[in-house]
C-alpha cells in the first residue's frame, strides 16, 4: 500500500486513508469529530468496547449517536487521528464518510427477530455498504436506507434511495374458517369480511405489510411474493423532500443493479450540488423510471 | 359444536402488551391441548393479541363478537 504522508513539525496524517472523509472539523482549533462506520446501526460488542477505550484515550467523556446510526467521537486532536484510526482498525472498526459520496446505509433492527420484518435489511445493509461505501457522486451526498416493513421506521420516504420490505399475500378459500381475524388485523381496509366471515381482498388498498398472514390461525393467508418497495429522491435538511415510490415488490436480485443505475443516473443528470431529489423533480420521475427501471426492474 | 373452555380470563380495559402477557401467563398454567377463553377489547388489542398468540405457537380456534368486544378461544400448543 502506498502511504501518502503529510508532515510538518507536529502533524502526521495518512491522507490516503482519509479520502472518504468522516472527519468533521469542530469549532475548536485542531479538534475534530470522528464519525464511525456502523452500517445498519448494528455494532459488535468487541468494537463497542474498543470505541470506548479509544474515546477515553483520544476524545471526551462521551460519544454522540448520529441520526444515521453512526457513533461519533468528538474532541479528537488532529495529531491523534491516525493513532485513533489504527487502534479502531485492530477490531475492524472503520471510519465513516462525509461529502459528496454514497454514505453508510442505515437499517432497522432486522427481520431475524423483529416480528414485523419482511426482508433481510441487515444483510443487505452490510452488502451495500461493502460495495458502494464512499463512492463519489460528483454532486452531493447520497443516503441509502432500508426498512424491513411498511411501518418504515428507517424513513425510506426521506432517503435519496430507500428500500422497504413488502409481502404480497394470497388466500386459500378451502382452509379458511371465516374467523374474521384478518379483517381485524388489516389496518388499510384492504380486507373486509363477508357475511360468512371470509375475506374480500382489495389489492388496490394493500400496502403488503403481511399482518393478515401473521394473524391467520389456519395459514389460509400466505406469502405470494416478497420484495422491496423502492423509493428515490427524498432528503431532509433545509429543504426537505418526500421521495417518490418508483417500484413495488422488487426482488433481492435487483438491489445492486438499482443502486448502481441510480447513482450513475444521478452522476450523469445531476447539476452542481443538487441532490438526486432535485434532479428528479427537474427532469420528471417518469424519466428516472424510464432510464433506471425500464428493463424489467419494475413489476 | 361449542368447545368448552378449561379456563377463562377477562381482558377488557387491558392495554397492549399487558393483555398479551396475561394471556401468556394463563396459558402457562394450563396443559397442552386445553382451551383458554379470553374476553378482549376491539381495536389495538384485537389487532395485536391474536397475532402474538400465533407467534407463540398456540391456535385460535374460535372468534366471536360479543357486544363491543370479542371472545377468543385459544388451544394451548
Amino acid at each position: 500500500m502506498v502511504d501518502q504522508f503529510l508532515e510538518d513539525k507536529t502533524t502526521k496524517l495518512n491522507l490516503a486513508e482519509m479520502k472518504s472523509g468522516g472527519f468533521i472539523k469542530q469549532r475548536q482549533k485542531d479538534l475534530f469529530t470522528i464519525r464511525l462506520r456502523v452500517p445498519g446501526g448494528r455494532l459488535l460488542l468487541k468494537k463497542l468496547k474498543k470505541i470506548v477505550e479509544a474515546a477515553e484515550k483520544y476524545g471526551a467523556d462521551y460519544v454522540h449517536l448520529s441520526v444515521r446510526q453512526s457513533v461519533e467521537i468528538p474532541y479528537v486532536n488532529i495529531k491523534d487521528i491516525d493513532a485513533l484510526r489504527k487502534e479502531l482498525e485492530e477490531v475492524g472498526q472503520k471510519i465513516a464518510s462525509c461529502g459528496p459520496r454514497v454514505r453508510v446505509p442505515t437499517a432497522c433492527s432486522g427481520c431475524e427477530y423483529n416480528p414485523n420484518g419482511l426482508m433481510d435489511v441487515q444483510k443487505w445493509c452490510l452488502a451495500v455498504d461493502e460495495k458502494f461505501f464512499g463512492m463519489p457522486t460528483g454532486h452531493h451526498k447520497f443516503k441509502i436506507s432500508f426498512s424491513g416493513c411498511p411501518i418504515d421506521c428507517f424513513r425510506t420516504t426521506e432517503a435519496d434511495l430507500g428500500f422497504q420490505g413488502q409481502m404480497e399475500p394470497k388466500w386459500n378459500e378451502e382452509t379458511c374458517v371465516g374467523c374474521t381475524l384478518c379483517a381485524k388485523a388489516c389496518q388499510e381496509g384492504a380486507i373486509v369480511s363477508n357475511k360468512d366471515g371470509k375475506p374480500i381482498y382489495d389489492a388496490s388498498k394493500c400496502i403488503y405489510c403481511a399482518d393478515c398472514i401473521r394473524v391467520c390461525p389456519t395459514e389460509s393467508w400466505m406469502e405470494n411474493k416478497r420484495g422491496w418497495a423502492v423509493r428515490v429522491g427524498g432528503k431532509h435538511g433545509r429543504h426537505p423532500l418526500q421521495s417518490f415510490k418508483v417500484a413495488d415488490l422488487v426482488p433481492d436480485s435487483k438491489t445492486f443493479e438499482i443502486i448502481e443505475k441510480t447513482v450513475k443516473w444521478y452522476k450523469e443528470n445531476g447539476i452542481g450540488r443538487e441532490r438526486i431529489g432535485e434532479t428528479i423533480r427537474r427532469l420528471g420521475v417518469e424519466k428516472f423510471k424510464e432510464d433506471v427501471l425500464s428493463n424489467g426492474s419494475k413489476t | 359444536m361449542e368447545v368448552k373452555p378449561d379456563n377463562s380470563i377477562d381482558l377488557h380495559g387491558e392495554m397492549c402488551p399487558i393483555n398479551f402477557v396475561k394471556t401468556k401467563l394463563a396459558l402457562e398454567s394450563m396443559e397442552s391441548g386445553q382451551v383458554l377463553e379470553v374476553f378482549i377489547d376491539d381495536g389495538d388489542p384485537m389487532r395485536n393479541v391474536p397475532r402474538s398468540i400465533k407467534e407463540e405457537g398456540h391456535q385460535i380456534i374460535d372468534v366471536k363478537k360479543i357486544g363491543e368486544g370479542y371472545r377468543l378461544l385459544i388451544r394451548k400448543a
